[in-house]
């Protein structure tokens, strides 16, 4: 895989991103009480996504990481901290600006079932971003444009499948005219929100191989999100690992997963399965699971779980720096 | 004698337009405390294979062959009152959705206490403690009894889920994608449970997965489904490490080893087949790499490869004639 990129010139830096919501309270509280509580989904994010790199921003449920891309597309707007496009500040985008970076910038969704509309043709489904934008002067241009998004993605004979509805169409055909819709636009970066968990394994492979084959022709950059490490480690340059809305440690896909810094990617690593029998009894796993946003524990928000927690992790949190060469970590005892 | 014994079950689903072959000749045997793991795709069958064995199958399906013996009973023939019976204290089932499974709108300490009265005839008062013990067992502090199943955790659920099947204390247990909605780590957590009650009490158990990696986990044997017939199965680490049907091999090639290289494995092209009109010859002809006329033409037969080791694949035979 490629690793070359280009460094002082990232894709997308993050600086200080956060995105809090106020916590849904009930009627009966929101009378007694003014206080609003946040869910502090995203809770301070650095990092960069260089050009033509497929960087993973891998966590539990509730770790932040599909607010994470959200955020960075503008579908949800960050409370604070700032993300820079090409070296510009998205808090600067006018309207038009914006509307422009929703031509550069695609998301793929986890359901190829649900993100597809089932009274939408094939063609007009892959069309509608173009006419969204005017993008095309007439029909054949049109269909041009869609027979080649079709190609892209790898669904030979297009012209064929223009007039078939989405239920006509195979899970693995689906997620290819999800891709199929967002590379219409020719985008330079795409956010794929855990694009194959829902497909079988047999076919998963093969939706994995486009999209590197996409970055590696078109120089596409993705944020690839997913709970599943041993995915991230298979497809993506980096991987930034997420615990309740913050990044607790970032490095190549190889660093973060055969030398992990933080206990908690070490924990992950080590629930990984591998294709032998292995008896889970006696192995030493994480208790509970992952806590409410709304209450993030104080200090070192890994703190509650850790087996390796000692008296400074509850009371002061951790700095996220550089550990070892690009290989970065929040943790007092790394 | 064997705990349970199924042979050649073949269920079909009746449509409009022809009997959907859901599954086919299906062979398994179960031992105390073993672990068998059916795995496959979806629409592979594994779902309605272990569903005909208690008979929980929807009603336009027809099992249509087959005999299941548990310790040596036929329950093939039994009434819908002996299939009850069967049911709880025989075989029970864990389902893949526990927000589904549970009632809503009752506590959940009570939907065990209402198993408990009907299957064991426990009093309100016996049935309570053995509901709290239980939860014990499953590791959730038993005051949570009174709470509502929206209060708990999607594994805090899945336990529950197991709690309950466990209550009658069951020879065998069906896990139906136990841990597919699951974190990770409560994955693990909730498998190692499993495991650890599976050899506390000595129940078989077959787990129903499209997830190799969790046969690993948690299985001594492994039947691999596709089109809804078991192409291969064997011990665990047999088929792991010597992986004998062209499905399996690319099953297992797909899996991403963080043990070995680095590397985005072949897809298999194509798709699984419709069921209402399979194709002929070998099932999984279409999209084998391996494919020859005799596929095309001819279902292959299983093969023994090595003692509980089996497969199906006309290479194989070929292979063993040679011999």
């Amino acid at each position: 895989m490629k690793n070359e990129h280009t460094e002082n010139n990232p894709l997308i830096s993050v600086r200080g991103l956060e995105v809090y919501f106020a916590a849904r309270s009930g009627f009966f509280s929101s009378l007694v009480s003014r206080k609003t509580s946040m869910v502090r989904a995203v809770d301070g994010l650095d990092f960069e996504l260089g050009r033509g790199e497929i960087l993973c921003l891998a966590g539990e449920s509730g770790s932040g990481k599909t607010t994470t891309g959200k955020a960075i597309l503008r579908l949800l707007e960050p409370t604070g901290g700032e993300v820079f496009f090409k070296g510009e500040d998205m808090n600067t985008f006018n309207r038009s600006r914006l509307r422009r970076f929703r031509q550069e910038a695609q998301i793929i969704f986890q359901d190829p079932f649900e993100s597809l509309n089932p009274r939408q043709t094939v063609f007009s489904t892959v069309a509608e971003p173009l006419e969204v934008n005017h993008l095309t002067r007439d029909r054949s241009e049109k269909e041009e444009r869609v027979a080649e998004a079709l190609v892209d993605a790898g669904l030979n004979n297009p012209r064929e499948l223009f007039m078939r509805y989405p239920h006509e169409l195979s899970g693995g055909q689906r997620q290819r005219l999800a891709i199929a819709g967002a590379l219409v636009l020719k985008p330079d970066f795409i956010v794929a929100d855990e694009p194959v968990s829902m497909l079988d394994l047999s076919i998963r492979a093969g939706i994995l191989k486009l999209m590197v084959d996409l970055r590696d022709d078109k120089g596409i950059s993705y944020l690839f999100i997913t709970h599943d490490l041993s995915l991230a480690w298979l497809i993506s340059d980096r991987i930034a690992v997420m615990y309740l809305g913050k990044i607790v440690e970032l490095g190549s896909a190889d660093d973060v997963i055969k030398t992990p810094l933080h206990p908690y990617t070490k924990a992950l690593v080590s629930v990984i399965p591998v294709p032998k029998r292995v008896s889970l009894i006696g192995k030493t796993l994480l208790e509970g699971e992952t806590p409410d946003p709304v209450n993030i524990p104080s200090g070192c928000r890994f703190h509650p779980r850790c087996p390796e927690a000692q008296p400074r992790c509850s009371l002061e949190e951790p700095v996220y720096r550089e550990v070892n060469l690009k290989h970065f970590g929040a943790c007092h005892f790394i | 004698m064997r705990l349970l014994e199924v042979d050649n079950l073949t269920t079909y689903y009746k449509l409009k337009d022809g009997y959907v072959r859901a599954c086919e000749n299906i062979s398994l045997h179960l031992e105390r405390g073993e672990a068998i793991g059916l795995v496959g795709e979806s629409a592979s069958g594994k779902t309605t294979a272990a569903l005909s064995l208690i008979k929980l199958l929807p009603d336009n399906a027809h099992v249509m062959a087959g005999s299941i013996k548990i310790e040596g009973r036929d329950i093939a023939g039994a009434t819908e009152e002996e299939l009850r019976h069967i049911r709880w204290k025989d075989i029970a089932i864990i389902f893949q959705g526990a927000m589904n499974a549970l009632n809503p709108v009752r506590r959940v300490g009570d939907q065990i206490v209402e198993a408990l009265r009907i299957h064991e005839k426990l009093s309100e008062k016996d049935a309570g403690r053995r509901t709290a013990e239980l939860f014990e067992q499953v590791e959730i502090d038993s005051d949570r009894v009174r709470e509502y199943p929206h209060e708990f955790s999607g594994g805090m659920r899945q336990r529950v889920m197991i709690a309950m099947a466990i209550a009658c204390n069951p020879k065998i247990i069906i896990g139906d994608e136990p841990t597919t909605a699951l974190d990770v780590m409560v994955q693990a957590q909730v498998l190692q449970l499993l495991e650890t009650l599976r050899r506390e009490r000595e129940m078989g158990m077959i787990l129903i997965t499209h997830d190799l990696s969790v046969v690993g986990e948690t299985c001594d044997r492994v039947a691999v489904m596709y089109a809804g017939q078991i192409v291969e199965d064997g011990p665990t680490e047999k088929v792991f490490e010597a992986p004998s049907h062209p499905y399996t091999r690319a099953l297992i090639t797909a899996f991403p080893n963080i043990e070995g290289e680095r590397y985005l494995a072949a897809s298999i092209p194509g798709d699984p087949p419709n069921l209402l009109s399979p194709p002929g010859g070998c099932r999984f002809h279409e999209r084998c790499s391996e494919v020859s006329e005799l596929c095309r033409n001819e279902a292959p037969e299983i093969t023994d490869l090595s003692p509980g080791h089996r497969a199906m694949c006309h290479l194989l035979q070929r292979k063993v004639k040679v011999k």
